[in-house]
């Protein structure tokens, strides 16, 4: 069994630090092998930015697949450029506050979650990604929540101040992906 | 033992810090930036030194003169970095001090382009510097052979006064994997290392003019030079009995595909997945470059075997010189093949296998 994620969408909205914290949680809590690759351009903020998390009971061979069994846009230009490697049966996971365009495509299951308005409801846009992270294992149940929040936990350990705003973020999505399944 | 989650950059400059390197000196280049900065970040915790130089030269060269004093001593840059590290390198080995460096290369020529690829083949084995020297070169495949590989390489280095590369990509740099990391070597063990070179290195002979050690990149006299050369020989012929390699399901292989580093393991991969279709498909991954793994290739059965698949990285093919040598005419080689910063695909060898195949 190999799950290839990726997660795609602006510079700055988190996208690498939810990918991090998906495979770190997976180290942390199973015998599973995982890999974290991140895309790198020459940018330092703006642009796109993407990686991919593969988890798998096997060894992993390439840590960017051609096929993707699950995807996460968080941005419109992202759906147009990955949709086409998400294969059959996969699922799509969509920033539906932004990306408006359709997928063209009626064999993949998709999830919407509006996380750009939800983290500004909260009081803080940067949270999209940690709701986001949180639809996902609400969703696929790939990880246990409780080993992702104690993940997020320690990751932010040197700024405590945020601790409530991400747990209730991560809960939020937590409920949202389950609400979808 | 436990595992931690670690970039491949930052696995290496841990792994060098637990083998005991305690000099590191570098200069800024994507995709190797987290070498030194974890080390700027580690160095001091173990009361070791980072520099960042003012330049690639300065960088080696002050690893050059670390070393030389009988530190394990560590640089690190990516493709063009390395070119320019090439006059040092050269100076390490001919004055025959052991050091490590690694290459987290990308594309190229020239400045290239910033991601990953397998451009510096043939630099990395047969020419990284002037004047015909040699070294060890390991490509590693996942973080963890990053690691084990960084580790040993300082005693490689040692054991042989000579510089040893570890020869990876943008991928396994940058890329993240759970890794079980080496001992720390302690205090005591690192003090024993260094005091074991005494009978070379600089580290100081008070008065003693007469029994002083002299670090000489090159000889005056031309019988010295000679000498010189011919040890340096003798060392490098003595590598064939450090050649490392995986052989993958070679035995009753009609198809053998033969790649190293992030492309090696991306076929293993398509090995698997052919096997499931029936396609008799094997792999030849040589972990250490140089020297090279000629005999697995002697080991097929040329009867069965259709032919040879070099994937890598690089256009033009370079790993397929080697692979030439290895296989003396005996089948047809093909290749697949990619540049430029993008990264081989499992489905672009898994056609490419078919294809032979069919």
């Amino acid at each position: 069994m190999e799950t290839n994620l990726c997660v795609a969408g602006f510079g700055g909205q988190g996208v690498m630090t939810l990918g991090k914290f998906l495979a770190t949680a997976t180290c942390d809590s199973t015998d599973k092998n995982v890999t974290f690759f991140p895309s790198y351009g020459a940018e330092q903020r703006g642009g796109t930015a993407n990686c991919f998390v593969v988890i798998s009971d096997e060894a992993v061979g390439a840590p960017l697949g051609d096929v993707m069994d699950d995807l996460i846009v968080m941005n419109g230009p992202s759906l147009n450029r990955f949709i086409k490697t998400l294969k059959p049966g996969g699922t799509l996971f969509i920033n539906s506050s932004i990306v408006s365009e359709e997928t063209g495509r009626t064999d993949i299951k998709v999830v919407k979650a509006p996380v750009t308005e939800m983290a500004l409801e909260m009081g803080n846009s940067k949270v999209l990604n940690i709701i986001m992270l949180g639809v996902y294992i609400g969703f696929t149940g790939v990880v246990s929540p409780e080993v992702v929040w104690d993940t997020i936990e320690h990751k932010l350990g040197k700024k405590p101040k945020l601790l409530p705003l991400n747990k209730e973020a991560f809960e939020k999505g937590l409920e949202m992906g389950r609400s979808q399944r | 033992m436990s595992r931690v989650f670690m970039k491949g950059c930052e696995a290496i400059a841990e792994a060098a810090v637990r083998a005991g390197c305690r000099f590191f000196a570098g200069y800024p280049i994507t995709p190797q930036n987290e070498i030194p900065e974890y080390f700027a970040r580690r160095m001091p915790e173990v009361s070791g030194t980072f520099v960042q130089g003012e330049s690639e030269v300065a960088s080696i060269s002050m690893v050059y003169g670390a070393a030389s004093a009988g530190t394990r001593a560590m640089t690190s840059s990516s493709s063009p970095g390395i070119a320019l590290k090439s006059e040092g390198i050269s100076y390490c080995a001919a004055a025959r001090i052991p050091m490590v460096y690694s290459n987290i290369s990308r594309g190229g020529p020239g400045v290239g382009s910033i991601q990953p690829a397998q451009m510096d083949y043939l630099q990395a084995t047969k020419a990284s510097g002037n004047g015909g020297f040699e070294m060890m070169v390991f490509a590693p495949a996942s973080v963890q052979e990053a690691v084990d590989m960084t580790y040993k390489a300082f005693d490689y280095a040692d054991r042989d006064r000579n510089p040893v590369l570890i020869l990876a990509d943008g991928v396994i740099g940058t890329m993240m994997e759970p890794v079980v990391l080496p001992e720390m070597k302690t205090e005591e063990e690192i003090n024993e290392i260094k005091n074991a070179k005494k009978v070379w290195s600089c580290t100081g002979h008070k008065l003693d003019y007469k029994n002083r050690a002299w670090i000489e990149p090159g000889h005056w006299l031309t019988s010295d030079m000679q000498r010189a050369n011919e040890e340096a020989e003798k060392l490098y012929e003595s590598w064939k009995a450090d050649v490392m390699v995986e052989e993958y399901e070679t035995e009753d292989a009609e198809v053998v595909i033969t790649a190293y580093g992030i492309s090696a393991r991306i076929a293993k991969s398509a090995v698997n997945i052919l096997r499931k279709e029936g396609i008799k498909a094997g792999l030849i991954r040589p972990i250490t470059l140089h020297p090279f793994p000629y005999d697995s290739f002697d080991k097929l059965d040329y009867k069965k075997v259709k032919a040879v698949l070099d994937v890598e990285m690089s256009i033009p093919a370079q790993f397929v010189q080697d692979v030439e040598i290895a296989i003396k005419d005996r089948c047809p080689i093909h290749t697949c093949l990619c540049s430029g910063g993008n990264i081989m695909s499992r489905e672009s060898i898994i056609e490419a296998v078919r294809k032979i195949y069919s």
